[in-house]
């Protein structure tokens, strides 16, 4: 028997998966029988997509960027005649390096992403699927339950790490007959996708997950509130839950019990901060999403006021992993404080972007050297971004900070729900303050004054510095305006709206102050503050530049040197790509 | 364009109406109910927010409200095909504003725009989520990554080849 697996996670489809799935289907089909072809999710090595597995009597052949041309030479030479193409396979690449993408990982939240077909409950089950739930609701009382994950140091995977075993114990002893579960799947920070591989891959898991909190809490209702920009990871729900209530897995009595449990899907309608819980409940409640004061806290006033449990998918997706494995086996993972392993999207100046997962206590460098394979074109490592437009910027200085909740915390950034953008030195941190808060000033629901026009202001301020206006006295008027707008709002989206610029003040000052004082961008990367100029002396005149060249700024005889009319050029960098000569300087 | 849309969504919007009487009742539907008028009408007409609000019992400027709240939402007919560019940050740090200014160029829209001849609205939004193949735009519901402005030129004009047959044909 072999496999053909496809990695068709949005990733994987964006990289011409679908081609190659239908190369591989007409081959198939005029093949004999014991060779099964199906699609899978994301195997998180994002950059080598589109990723092929062959599998044939448990051994795992990865191919790697594969094509429809070589999917079918894969077919003819591997599966047909039993060759394997070594050349393809990563595992045989000349540098084994690439192997250490997944060396250093440990994988429980993507235990099955990228291994099981996503859309086969039966794969599901053959793993270990539902397995837990069912010990659950045998062998064990909600207490016990809420026990184990208590026990297992597990804290929110959404970025806030309140202990998860905490929240549901608040919710079993809040009062009130009727109960609900929720999974938010908001994933709205920019950056991060996550949430979103692992409803593509595994979404099984995450309903178990549900499941188990139902069973602890004493809820018999559950709402997944999940973006509709994510079309595939909303198909890939509603055709699991269809497959657990045909199993009777969710509906009256689940699996022959006395606990009934239903799920339905609310689609999001695109509003970042739904992602805070009380934001989103009214959301679901089919009203504008806009938080309230806690508390109450939803564990006793959430939907339609009734006693709510919410958690992130990420977090859900630990929960049967915890059950089968034992509370012991996770809590020995980590730091002192924050236990079990974390899920990173990797991206920005990376060579290996793509889904990582890794045990708390690891350090940045290892993340961005061992697991990301460092930055790309040989450039200097600058900082990482983490939290998205929460988080902050934590230099390369500090990059033997250890992933824990708490230490991230001090630096001035957060854990968040598992972002993480790498920059270089080509990255402009005013730029990219000025980028976060562009974003969250949008996505402001208007409720509290700070929130609403504080970062109106903020954002005036870093346009100014960008376009190269700035006064001596912005800084502290940045300062004194983000601890305000801190101060005096009520949901997290406003509390932590200034920590991009706060922690880009904290670590690149100078930074800011050259924007300034000297009207210079280091980073050269603020439009109004660089300008292209070609050297005489490098030039030969292969006019390369003036025929890319989209605003015609660039004039010159052909085989003569070439220069830049500054009144037309755009400053896009098209000719500092392209000169084979390295002529063309910016400064 | 609205002649023929109309003939073809006739089914959507039948369903949208037996939407409307199921779940008219239940709790929290209007989001739901929105939506499924959008998926109908391709907008949400100002009609449809009365007739809504006439049968669910919330009046239309709360229902206004709503609307406006949320990104997803419409007043006005989109084109056939509806381009999203991310904005995320692995795409701003990969030069995600030279690929939304060879989508401008090449459409002659806009964010937020319709082209005259009804293919194509162009629109932002904050991350689709699939930053390794940074900078990414969605194209209805597929996903084009590692674009270049030649990429975007080059699959503008697949769609529009389609866009043009596909209307020819029927």
């Amino acid at each position: 028997m072999t496999e053909i697996r496809v990695g068709l996670g949005t990733c994987g489809i964006s990289a011409g998966g679908r081609a190659v799935f239908d190369a591989f289907e007409q081959v198939v089909g005029s093949s004999r029988e014991g060779i099964s072809l199906c699609e899978t999710g994301c195997m998180g090595m994002c950059y080598e997509e589109v990723l092929v597995e062959i599998v044939e009597n448990g051994n795992r052949y990865l191919y790697g960027r594969v094509t429809p041309e070589k999917a079918r030479d894969i077919f003819e030479h591997h599966v047909r005649n039993k060759q394997p193409v070594d050349e393809w396979i990563i595992k045989n690449r000349v540098n084994s390096e690439r192997e250490a993408f997944f060396e250093k990982q440990r994988r429980i939240v993507l235990r099955h992403c990228g291994h099981i077909d996503p859309g086969s409950i039966d794969d599901y089950l053959a793993n270990g699927g539902y397995r837990a739930i069912q010990k659950v609701l045998k062998e064990m009382s909600p207490e016990d339950v809420i026990e184990c994950i208590k026990n297992s140091g597990l804290r929110g995977r959404g970025g806030g790490g309140f202990p998860t075993g905490l929240k549901w114990q608040f919710a079993r002893q809040a009062s009130g007959k009727k109960k609900y579960v929720i999974c938010n799947a908001d994933e709205g920070d920019p950056g991060a996708f996550m949430d979103r591989s692992v409803l593509e891959g595994d979404p099984h898991s995450v309903i178990e997950g549900m499941m188990i909190a139902a069973t602890a809490i004493g809820a018999d209702e559950g709402y997944i509130y999940v973006r509709a920009e994510y079309p595939k990871a909303v198909r890939r729900l509603r055709n699991a839950i269809d497959q657990c209530q045909e199993r009777g897995f969710l509906g009256r009595g689940i699996f022959g019990s006395t606990h009934d449990f239903s799920i339905k899907i609310k689609e999001g309608a695109g509003a970042f901060v739904c992602g805070e819980e009380t934001a989103l409940i009214a959301s679901i409640e089919g009203k504008r999403g806009v938080p309230r004061l806690r508390p109450p806290f939803p564990a006793h006033q959430g939907l339609w006021g009734r006693p709510t449990n919410i958690n992130n998918v990420e977090t859900f997706a630990n929960i049967p992993w915890i059950v089968m494995n034992g509370y012991e086996t996770f809590a020995g993972m980590g730091t002192e404080k924050s236990k079990g392993t974390k899920v990173f999207a990797l991206a920005g100046k990376i060579v290996r972007s793509g889904l990582a997962e890794i045990p708390m206590g690891m350090t940045i460098n290892e993340i961005v050297f061992d697991v990301g394979g460092g930055i790309r074109n040989g450039k200097e490592f600058k900082a990482v971004q983490m939290g998205g437009p929460s988080g902050g910027c934590i230099p390369a200085s500090m990059g033997d900070l250890k992933i824990d909740y708490d230490e991230i915390t001090r630096t001035g950034a957060i854990m968040g729900s598992g972002g993480l953008i790498v920059l270089d030195e080509d990255t402009c941190m005013v730029d990219l303050a000025k980028f976060f808060l562009t974003f969250t000033q949008n996505e402001s629901c208007g409720k509290c004054t700070f929130c609403r026009i504080g970062t109106k202001r903020m954002l005036e301020i870093l346009e100014r510095i960008t376009d190269g206006e700035g006064r001596e006295e912005d800084l502290a008027l940045l300062e004194d305006l983000a601890e305000k707008i801190k101060s005096s709002s009520l949901c997290g989206l406003g509390q932590t709206a200034p920590n991009p610029v706060l922690t880009t003040l904290k670590y690149f000052r100078s930074e800011y102050e050259a924007h300034i004082r000297e009207k210079k961008c280091p980073a050269h990367t603020c439009k109004a503050l660089i300008e292209y100029r070609i050297d005489p002396e490098l030039c030969t005149g292969c006019t390369l530049c003036a025929k890319k060249c989209p605003v015609q700024a660039i004039e010159g005889e052909t085989k003569a040197p070439h220069r830049v009319v500054q009144d037309k050029c755009i400053r896009c960098g098209l000719c500092f790509d392209v000169c084979p000569r390295g002529a063309v300087v910016r400064i | 364009m609205e002649m023929s849309n109309a003939h073809v969504l006739k089914k959507e919007i039948k369903q949208f109406k037996v939407d409307l009487v199921e779940r008219a009742g239940s709790e929290g539907a209007l989001i739901y109910l929105l939506q499924s008028a959008q998926e109908s009408y391709g907008y949400i007409p100002e009609k449809v927010i009365h007739y809504i609000g006439e049968v669910v019992g919330i009046p239309a400027a709360e229902i206004y409200g709503v609307i406006t709240f949320y990104s997803q939402f419409r007043l006005r007919p989109l084109g056939k095909y509806v381009i999203k560019i991310c904005e995320g940050t692995a795409c701003h740090v990969n030069n995600g504003k030279t690929i939304l200014r060879a989508l401008q160029d090449e459409l002659g829209i806009t964010v937020g725009e319709t082209t005259e001849d009804g293919l194509f609205s162009l629109q932002s939004v904050a991350c689709l989520g699939c930053c390794s193949l940074a900078p990414v735009m969605m194209i209805n519901d597929e996903t084009h990554g590692s674009l270049t402005a030649n990429k975007v030129k080059k699959i503008l004009k697949g769609y529009r080849e389609d866009g043009l047959t596909d209307s020819s044909g029927t």
